[in-house]
């Protein structure tokens, strides 16, 4: 693969249909006879249902039918399971609560689904849905994480609201380190709860047909096999082959639209009893109540440290809030994509980790953008930053002295994890450089003649992306195995057609995907399509999501490609007469080694269909191929965020006036599509650390339930970002690439933490760093002294 | 939504007999607040009196030391006008810094007046600078309109016709914007009017209020260092997840000063 197509600025094949309104999105589709479906949802968060009063709103204008969740308990449906076993340090299996697509007994959270109508317009269906009744006992809710298992259980066969107490590492020789070290330093810290906000909100279509007895669910789904497999396998809607899911255009998902919901599920079971398509669009309103939420961690840990400040050991203990269901991948999040993490890029010989995960009234939580990766990177990285401060070292300094040497790869971890590659030290020092750590005094001193104060923090992150091998990942519990599909149709007039299990919702694959087929296969990247998000077009696939999709759907597409140049081998060496090792291909053409003589793979494309005399007992006509990869290990980008701030001690506000970011992703296919991940991961995470917060009432009810009270990050917000590249390949895949959606949310929150602790010259605070917050530590401060 | 009846008179006259001949009616102006409310179904008015063809609404004139702001003026409007720049140049700027440019687009003066949301920003102008509001029956200072939480002195139908503001160079506005709405925490306005210094604050409290002790302070010395000695009590200010009522409190000090600073 030698080619300038491998790290070229390409422009974006799919822009020219989103900018210009031409993107299909679910809510785009409309079929006909399509009905509305609008949800009854539960006011309360804990209560006994008593009772469903429905006969208004059967009776009501447009109104096709009303299910409850009663009619679910009736039709036995399965509920919505969680696709990852989890074990108790006791050798138990985690707990699972029944989670109904509606419930008829007892809601769990506000806002869970008790019924649905189903109308011919939507406005018809909303109006019936407030003649609904529905009698309720309400119960005390449980809300806080840090609490949840003192408190009274949610579930009769589930105490003490525990899902599971697991744990990872070496517990002995961790509390030998603490009790050899010459400092310890420890911290209390909340990962604070986040609503994810795609700018599109869930959708879906449900289209059964009573003639061919086929369902075709269009929904907003980041992996559209996976939801077939669920609602074949466990809730049991309709048969593999009568049913297709269609993601079409997906605008935003960031882990939220990985999983399986109830409203999608419902809708496919009801318009099999309708007999009519039914269509369901979020609300912005049901999206903050019901859309997986993310984070919530309780943390306290603690860094053991030698006379050096070398780092003997960590000991970490996390409490992890399930909210009321388990959701898809829930139970892995604080576990497999956390615990395993918290080596970062250090040398700590010793690491042991608690995590007990609980169940509480609020709304599940699950993956959100990094998914336990953002988490582990702020334990560790605050930790690391309070020692350097604690120490009287600089806190690069510090950071340096306990990386993995570039020269100690592969490096076994204490946590499971053998990192194959990385040059911490190269993307430091890079990092030091963009920023001008060496000039932050000077401009301290200038923000301080100012009346302002200023800081400066570090966050050195590594991730494991490429999920996942599957053997690894089915031994730790995965329902599935993690691979991924991807096909190469070389069309008769030469033009490609790629298939990918991997989905695109913002991601651009569409662009980089056909770069790397053009790449391999010497065809100009505009006669080359990409395919993606129909389970009618592709058998099978495993989605996007934890930054998997080039380096293992662009792997298996690499694969693809290098079946197709074997394949385009022998039909050349049918055409030409020849060996197929008297053949070459180098950009596009089949050569026939020390002579003029050859064939583009256009040639051989139309050949390998028109062909009348191929030998079909060794070469069959066509030129299509398909491959699946499995990747060996998880890839492991990593990288050096650097956040600069200036507070205003009259408000507490903070502005970031320089971020830097550097990031090793091994090898960039298109940089300026790598970037435009990073800057939106680094916004997601700067509105992590200074904006979003969500909020429960002590009763569960969401306070933060709209744009009026949720801050997310707006453009001004944030600095223009100075994003450099360092690059070490991924040594396991034919691509070299590591995965780049995630790392910005990943570095940068404990990054803008450092840098406001930094500046108010203190080592304690939760983010948001609210300004309020913010100006209350400097009056606490002010107070003390 | 439910379902309601649609009007568009072009007169006042016939805009206020549409309003007192139906069962529910309401004013609707850019619709940036009644259209939501309606959507969420915490309004239901039979009947919708759109106001958007009554030219004589949508008009900004200077005249007799004075500037009229027709109700349905726009945000952005008034943040253009050469005519406000001219004659109270702190109107356009707090215009400009409402919303944002949709928001802007379509958001009015009377609306935003007539709702009296205890987060608004032009409460605090009307208030600050001493206006008053026109109706199609009467003409109320602006001391006696702003009630309670989103309570005006406007009876059942009456209609904002425009906002008569004094013409002035000596004011301004300071804005410390809630995060997530971008509406005001606090927003203080700070105005040397014929009458004295008026100081009227918005978001920090049930409604918008005048803070009569920073008034007599700058009365006697206008300097922020003058202001420096005046802090609000936190008492009666709104606490909320953004901030709670002592940072608003110390928060009106902050802004007032900036306010004056500006002057
Ligand atoms: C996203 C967003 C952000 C915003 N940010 C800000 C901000 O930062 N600062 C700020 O101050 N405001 C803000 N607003 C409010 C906005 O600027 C409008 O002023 C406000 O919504 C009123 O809207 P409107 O003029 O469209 O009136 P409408 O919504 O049409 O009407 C509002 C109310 O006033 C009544 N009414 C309208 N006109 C008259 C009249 N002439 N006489 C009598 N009654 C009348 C209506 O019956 C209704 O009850 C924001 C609004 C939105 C949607």
């Amino acid at each position: 693969m030698s080619n300038e197509l491998i790290g070229a600025r390409v422009l974006r094949k799919e822009d020219n249909r989103f900018i210009t309104g031409k993107g299909r999105y679910t809510d785009d589709i409309n079929l006909a006879g399509q009905t509305y479906a609008c949800f009854v949802r539960s006011p309360h968060a804990h209560a006994n249902i008593k009772g469903f009063h429905i006969s208004a709103a059967e009776n009501a204008p447009g109104v096709v039918a009303v299910l409850t969740g009663l009619q679910v308990l009736e039709d036995g449906l399965g509920g919505l399971p969680c696709g990852w076993m989890l074990h108790s340090k006791d050798g138990s299996e985690m707990k699972q609560p029944m989670h109904p697509i509606m419930a008829g007994e007892k809601v769990n959270y506000a806002g869970e689904p008790v019924a649905v109508v189903i109308a011919d317009t939507y406005e018809q269906a909303k109006n019936a849905v407030e003649q609904v009744a529905v009698d309720y006992e309400v119960l005390q809710a449980v809300v806080d994480t840090s609490s949840a298992a003192e408190q009274a259980d949610i579930y009769p066969d589930i105490p003490a609201n525990t899902c599971y107490n697991w744990e990872l590492g070496d517990a002995e020789a961790t509390s030998q380190g603490l009790a050899e070290a010459a400092h310890i330093t420890r911290i209390e810290l909340i990962n604070n709860r986040l609503i994810p906000n795609a700018m599109e909100p869930r959708a879906a279509i449900a289209d059964y047909n009573t003639g061919t007895e086929e369902l075709i669910l269009y929904t907003t789904s980041q992996n559209p096999h996976l939801a077939r497999l669920i609602f074949t396998a466990f809730v049991q809607i309709a048969p593999e082959h009568k049913l297709r899911v269609i993601a079409p255009d997906v605008g935003g998902g960031f882990g939220s639209k990985i999983f399986v919901y109830s409203e999608e599920t419902t809708i496919s079971w009801a318009s099999k009893k309708i007999g009519r398509p039914i269509k369901w669009t979020a609300e912005r309103s049901e999206s903050f109540l019901t859309d997986a939420h993310g984070r919530d961690h309780h943390t306290m840990a603690e860094l053991a440290l030698d006379e050096e400040g070398n780092f003997l050991a960590l000991n970490v203990k996390t409490t992890a809030n399930m909210g009321a269901y388990l959701s898809t991948f829930a139970s892995a999040v604080p576990t497999y994509l956390y615990g395993t993490l918290l080596a970062g890029q250090y040398r700590t010989p010793s690491i042991y980790v608690e995590v007990d995960a609980v169940f509480t009234n609020t709304a599940p939580v699950d993956a959100y953008r990094g998914a336990g990766r953002p988490e582990a990177t702020y334990v560790l990285e605050r930790l690391v930053e309070k020692a350097a401060s604690e120490l009287a070292i600089d806190p690069a300094e510090l950071r340096r002295r306990n990386f993995i040497g570039k020269d100690q790869f592969p490096y076994q971890t204490p946590v499971a994890l053998e990192y194959d590659i990385g040059d911490y030290e190269a993307s430091l020092d890079k990092a030091l450089e963009m920023s001008d750590y060496a000039g932050f005094a000077s401009r301290k001193d200038a923000s301080q003649r100012a009346g302002k104060l200023r800081g400066i923090g570090l966050s050195c992150y590594i991730e494991a992306c490429g999920l996942a091998p599957s053997a690894l990942a089915g031994s730790l519990g995965a329902g599935v195995g993690l691979w991924e599909s991807g096909e190469i149709r070389v069309n008769p007039t030469g033009s490609v057609t790629v298939l990918t299990g991997s989905h695109s919702h913002g991601q651009g694959h569409e662009t980089t995907f056909a770069q790397l087929v053009s790449a391999k296969l010497g065809i100009p990247i505009d006669d080359i399509d990409v395919v993606h998000g129909d389970t009618g077009k592709m058998d099978f696939g495993l989605g996007t999501y934890g930054s998997r999709s080039l380096a293992v759907g662009g792997s298996a597409l690499s694969r693809a490609a290098d079946k197709v140049i074997a394949k385009g081998t022998k039909i050349a060496a049918h055409l030409l007469q020849t060996d197929a090792e008297n053949i070459e291909f180098d950009a596009g053409e089949f050569k026939v080694i020390d002579s003029n003589e050859g064939k583009t793979i256009q040639e051989i494309a139309f050949a390998a269909y028109v062909n009348h005399d191929f030998p079909i007992d060794e070469l069959e006509p066509g030129l299509t191929e398909k491959a699946f990869y499995d990747p060996v290990n998880f890839t492991y980008p990593a990288g050096t965020h650097i956040c600069e701030v200036e507070i205003d001690p009259d408000t507490g506000v903070t502005e970031i006036t320089k971020f830097t970011a550097v990031d090793d992703f091994g090898t960039l296919i298109n940089p300026m599509i790598v970037e435009g991940q990073v800057h939106g991961g680094l916004v997601q995470g700067i509105g992590q650390a200074l904006l979003e917060n969500c909020v429960y009432d002590t009763e569960g009810q969401l306070v933060t339930g709209s744009y009026m009270d949720y801050c997310m990050p707006r453009a001004d917000d944030v600095p223009s970002f100075d994003v450099g590249m360092t690059c070490t390949p991924c040594t396991h895949n034919p691509v070299g690439a590591k995965g780049c959606g995630e790392a910005g949310a990943i570095g940068s929150p404990p990054a803008v933490m450092n840098a406001v602790l930094n500046a108010l010259g203190q080592t304690d605070m939760d983010m948001p760093a609210t300004s309020e917050k913010v100006w209350q530590a400097i009056q606490n401060a002010a107070a003390s002294n | 939504m439910y379902d309601f009846n649609y009007h568009k008179p072009d007169t006042v006259a016939d805009a206020v007999a549409l309003f007192n001949a139906a069962e529910d009616a309401m004013y609707l102006a850019g619709g940036h607040t009644l259209i939501p409310a309606m959507k969420q179904r915490l309004r239901a008015p039979t009947d919708l009196i759109d106001l958007s063809a009554i030219q004589s609404l949508g008009e900004i004139q200077a005249k007799d030391g004075s500037l009229l702001i027709g109700s349905t003026v726009t945000h952005s409007q008034v943040a253009e006008s050469e005519v406000v720049s001219a004659e109270a140049p702190v109107l356009a700027a707090l215009a400009s810094g409402i919303g944002d440019r949709q928001v802007r687009n379509r958001g009015t003066i009377g609306g935003s007046v007539a709702n009296s949301d205890p987060a608004a920003d032009y409460p605090a102008a009307v208030l600050g600078l001493g206006a008053s509001i026109v109706t199609d029956r009467r003409e109320i200072a602006a001391d006696d309109f702003f009630q309670d939480m989103f309570e005006t002195a406007l009876a059942d139908g009456e209609l904002i016709t425009a906002i008569r503001f004094p013409t002035t160079a000596s004011a301004a506005y300071a804005k410390f914007p809630n995060p997530a709405s971008r509406y005001a925490t606090v927003g203080v306005l700070v105005a040397k009017t014929a009458g004295g210094v008026r100081v009227a604050i918005t978001g920090a409290a049930a409604s918008v209020f005048r803070a009569t002790e920073m008034e007599q302070v700058l009365n006697d010395n206008f300097s922020v260092e003058a202001l420096a000695e005046v802090r609000l009590a936190s008492d009666d200010m709104n606490a909320d997840i953004h901030a709670g009522a002592e940072y608003r409190a110390h928060l009106c000090g902050v802004m007032a000063a900036r306010a004056v600073a500006s002057i």
